[in-house]
């Protein structure tokens, strides 16, 4: 059966839900094959195997992980001349975007980025991308016509679905280039580590916005994040204000996020954060103004003070969850 | 230093953008165009980094006859000269295609540093200072939230998930910013008198060296097979606050599986 390479995201040692999710998808396509790098592989495999990767191509050599990028389209292009795959799936984030794009050059192969569904062509030529544009006005899909097909998708493009496999482990020597070796990441600075999901693959965000009012009003928007497990987003106005990390910036010029769902808090709902949050399956909507735009996509929206209703939401979920 | 600014012009967010039925291209006439946003940020830092170290920064453009206005923008803000690449036969052209053409310009023009934003606001591919890195060779030191340079040596801080990983390189290399860098400047009266007068070197593809067959709809990698506009959301519930607004959402959420 023809293999379908995933690159693989992870810190060391866990896997992360979107790599799942990537593995479920190119099922649909052929043999999921993994490919890992840098060290943790064998920690790793495990939960490879169990949502179908076949294989666990592994390059680790030293260094690997200190350059930014090329190291891994350098890996993904010999991998692809050697395992001859039908495609290539990437993670659609800021970094795996990159990557599929430094591959296409080397490959020459076209390249589609940020799917929220992959699905195979009616003809059998392979898979077709649906994509989500113009802050979500316009559904396209598309395909790629010429080389092996690299496909950037966003994470909860699918749910995770199990269907074990060997993850046999194929280890890869990787000779980096010098060019690859060039560029070094000297530092990482962790700003604000927190034990909440990353924004762009957690299942539930919650953003606020200029209603909010403040960095220390941030909290409330923080503690309903907490009951619910989710991530905490901004609105470009709150990050302008600078009363919530840039990183966390939900938009046309931050992060696009496809959450199970999606709260908003105290934003209107201007095209700027639309473009980041349209493609939510479920959308909540707290703000004091009727007229906010922003409820046009709410499923459920609550014309009021979300300094009165969202702690009494917080409360209530707690409440909830406990009995 | 000869820092060269990537600045593409894209219809404007604001307004109502669609694509063409007859071949799933941009419309371009349905929307004004205007300069890239995040291109903006990266015209920012050149021109500051012109103001510390020296130098000049040259835009380069690749688009349509009206790619003008932003290029001009570009101008007014403090840019030196601009190089725009024109053609009918570009028209189509995917991230691939752009890069190649952007970088055989590049070459041609030289650099010491290629200065774009992180993407556009149309496409939002966020390739092209990846693809073009690889492509000219040079050190991709891309989503810049700061850049501080000394003699050949370049440091930027990379926006990440959890903060900033610091990355370093040499020069000469391609950078991306993020729109935390700066603050865009807005163009002076002065500065849009002088941009009146600054040079614009316009290119075709014969001029710039480039194989039409390269670029283009028909050397596309990539096509659109169908587009419909996204389906209207069913129309939500929306409650008045009466006291009990977040008793109502925690049920709702309830009813969702949420909780």
């Amino acid at each position: 059966m023809v293999e379908i390479l995933v690159l693989c995201e992870h810190d060391g040692e866990s896997v992360k839900k979107v790599t799942l999710e990537l593995l479920t998808l190119a099922r649909r396509f052929g043999e999921p094959a993994a490919v890992w790098l840098g060290p943790g592989a064998e920690a790793g495999r495990e939960r490879l195997g169990e949502f179908g990767a076949a294989k666990v191509y592994v390059a680790d050599g030293t260094g690997l992980t200190d350059h930014p990028v090329a190291p891994a389209a350098e890996v993904l292009a010999s991998l692809e001349a050697q395992a001859a795959p039908a495609a290539v799936l990437i993670a659609a984030t800021a970094e795996g975007k990159e990557v599929a794009g430094r591959l296409a050059v080397k490959t020459g192969s076209g390249v589609l980025t940020d799917a929220v569904d992959l699905i195979p062509a009616e003809d059998g030529s392979g898979p077709v991308a649906e994509q989500s544009i113009f802050g979500g006005a316009i559904v396209v899909r598309s395909r790629v016509r010429t080389g092996v097909p690299i496909v950037a998708v966003r994470p909860n493009a699918v749910t995770p679905e199990p269907s074990p496999a060997a993850a046999e482990l194929a280890p890869v020597t990787a000779e980096l280039s010098e060019g690859a070796k060039a560029v070094r990441t000297t530092e990482r600075v962790a700003q604000e580590r927190s034990e909440r999901p990353e924004l762009t693959e957690a299942a539930i965000v919650v953003s606020g916005g200029r209603g909010v009012g403040g960095t220390d009003n941030f909290a409330l928007i923080e503690k309903l994040a907490d009951s619910l497990g989710g991530a905490v987003g901004a609105s470009r106005a709150a990050t302008d204000a600078g009363w919530y990390p840039h990183q966390f910036q939900v938009g046309q010029t931050g992060k696009t996020v496809s959450p199970q769902l999606y709260v908003a808090v105290g934003i209107s709902g201007a095209i700027q954060h639309r473009a980041g949050m349209q493609t939510a399956k479920t959308i909540m909507v707290i703000n004091k103004d009727p007229e906010a735009p922003i409820f046009e996509l709410a499923d459920f929206g609550v014309v009021g003070d979300l300094f009165k209703v969202v702690p009494q939401l917080t409360e209530e979920i707690a409440r909830r969850r406990a009995s | 230093m000869n820092i060269v600014v990537c600045v593409k012009q894209v219809p404007d967010t604001g307004a109502e953008r669609t694509l063409r039925a007859e071949d799933a291209r941009l419309d371009r006439a349905a929307a004004d165009g205007l300069i890239n946003e995040l291109d903006e940020y990266a015209i920012e830092e050149g021109l500051r980094l012109v103001e510390a170290h020296g130098g000049e920064v040259t835009i380069l453009s690749m688009g349509p006859d009206a790619a003008s206005d932003s290029i001009r923008k570009a101008l007014s803000m403090g840019a030196d000269k601009a190089v725009h690449l024109v053609d009918d036969a570009l028209a189509g052209s995917d991230a691939l295609a752009t890069s190649l053409a952007l970088a055989t310009v590049l070459r041609r023009t030289g650099f010491d540093l290629v200065l774009l934003g992180s993407e556009s606001t149309d496409a939002r591919m966020g390739v092209l200072a990846a693809m073009l890195a690889e492509r000219l060779g040079v050190p991709q030191v891309s989503l810049a939230s700061k850049v501080e340079i000394d003699g050949d040596a370049i440091t930027i801080y990379r926006q990440t998930d959890y903060g900033y990983d610091r990355v370093e390189a040499s020069l000469p290399a391609v950078v991306s910013v993020v729109e935390k860098i700066n603050e865009p400047r807005y163009p002076s009266f002065k500065g849009i008198m002088a941009a009146k007068k600054k040079p614009v070197e316009t290119l075709s593809l014969a001029d710039a060296g480039i194989d039409p067959a390269e670029v283009g709809l028909g050397a596309a990698t990539t096509e659109v097979i169908s587009f419909a506009a996204r389906p209207p959301r069913a129309a939500g519930t929306i409650v008045k606050d009466e006291g009990d607004g977040g008793v109502k959402a925690a049920e709702f959420l309830a009813t969702q599986k949420f909780i």
